[in-house]
């Protein structure tokens, strides 16, 4: 397991030049000449207002802003999850009104705080309208990527499952790619054992990594842990993302996960999304935080 | 524990000796702290009101396993409160933390 911060990145990104992380987790400069990215952004927690960030709403916009000012605009945005922290009806509104700025497409997967109750599912799902998504996981295809949407919040007991019916899907939907179509997954909680726990593993998420692991380059996304944390299996490379809203402790390294009030001067180095290019199939995120990407 | 009561309760019945009330329905808190319901085994008599408040800064749901009652989303601090009027054990969970899990033996009355 190996925690990133964005410090490090903050360093190689200063020049102006894109450097990524790659799966070794050394650094390599991003192809200068693709012209392929994407964004993802994690866990706004709108409604949230504690210490440990009393402006959710301020952080999501200067995220958009940022993204709004990359030089070169992304094919998509995806938010992996956690855009509410109560799935309340206005909260949806808010997160809604503050994406609707972004210039770029955007597309949403759901985090357990998007489902909560009756009708958080159901809410969700009128925020951010999917017609290929019926039952809330879906796939595409981008410049010769092969994006894999899943979600591992909807069922009710244990959080942290795909259930089934998700991986019938999946092992359908996987079949008919080739073994070297770059593959890219987005699910909001980790699809490993990042840390059970605290909850941060899909239980059934090895069967998916089991249907991926026949493809030559696989990138798994997800939200969830508000803090970047990479690992890798084989060919397939796991990195979590920070969060716009709020950092939440190391595993571990508290009494539980939940909101990490750090000094005022340092949240925004905290917060941040992530740029992801792409050098021959390989995916290579780059994360940028609030402070200085 | 149930079982117990109520073989005590037939047991007593049967002798024709009197049954001594339960104790009067009344309120009850349970606190959620750290990930967890505390106290997580909690017996209260038929009537009884329960409130659950939320210590944590994170959101937490009291939702029940047979789904006769749910909280939905509790932000940090807020608190609810849900009267049990039948006897039965009520196991609950956090639906956001599903490993969070607690009980409520509601006794019957007499």
């Amino acid at each position: 397991m190996k925690r990133a911060s964005f410090l490090e990145h903050v360093g190689w990104t200063g020049g102006g030049i894109a450097f990524a992380m790659t799966a070794s987790g050394t650094f390599a400069a991003a192809a200068p000449g693709s012209d392929f990215t994407f964004v993802q952004i994690s866990d706004s927690h709108i409604g949230f207002a504690l210490a440990a960030n009393p402006d959710v709403v301020g952080t999501l916009s200067a995220t958009v802003d940022k993204v709004n000012a990359l030089p070169q605009q992304p094919a998509f945005v995806m938010h992996t999850g956690d855009v509410t922290h109560l799935a309340k009806a206005e909260q949806f509104d808010v997160a809604k009104n503050v994406l609707g700025r972004l210039k770029a497409p955007l597309m949403a997967i759901p985090g357990e705080h998007d489902a909560i109750g009756a009708e958080g599912a159901k809410r969700f799902a009128t925020a951010f309208p999917n017609a290929d998504a019926p039952d809330g996981w879906w796939s595409f295809d981008r410049n010769g990527v092969h994006f894999v949407s899943l979600v591992n919040v909807f069922n009710f007991e244990t959080m942290g499952v795909l259930g089934s019916k998700q991986l019938d899907w999946l092992a359908r939907d996987l079949a008919p790619q080739k073994v070297d179509t770059p593959i890219v997954v987005f699910g909001h909680v980790p699809l490993y054992a990042l840390y059970p726990a605290w909850g941060w593993t899909t239980e059934d998420g090895s069967k998916a990594i089991a249907m991926l692991k026949r493809f030559s380059a696989v990138t798994v996304l997800n939200g969830h842990i508000h803090q970047i944390i990479t690992q890798r299996e084989g060919n397939i490379a796991f990195a979590t993302a920070a969060a716009t809203a709020y950092p939440q402790p190391a595993p571990g390294t508290a009494a539980g996960p939940g909101p990490l009030t750090v000094p005022a001067p340092e949240l925004l180095g905290r917060l941040g999304y992530r740029t992801v290019s792409f050098m021959g199939a390989h995916a290579m995120p780059a994360d940028r935080s609030l402070q200085n990407g | 524990m149930k079982p117990r009561i109520i073989s005590v309760l037939a047991a007593a019945l049967l002798v024709g000796l009197p049954v001594a009330a339960p104790a009067a329905p009344a309120t009850v808190t349970v606190h959620i702290k750290n990930f967890k319901f505390v106290p997580a085994a909690l017996a209260v008599p038929a009537g009884s009101s329960v409130t659950f408040v939320n210590d944590d800064q994170e959101p937490h749901t009291v939702t029940a396993t047979d789904k006769s009652f749910d909280s939905e989303g509790l932000d940090a601090s807020q608190t609810w409160t849900h009267a049990f009027a039948k006897a039965g054990s009520f196991g609950y969970f956090c639906e956001m933390h599903p490993y969070m899990h607690g009980t409520i033996s509601v006794k019957a009355p007499q």
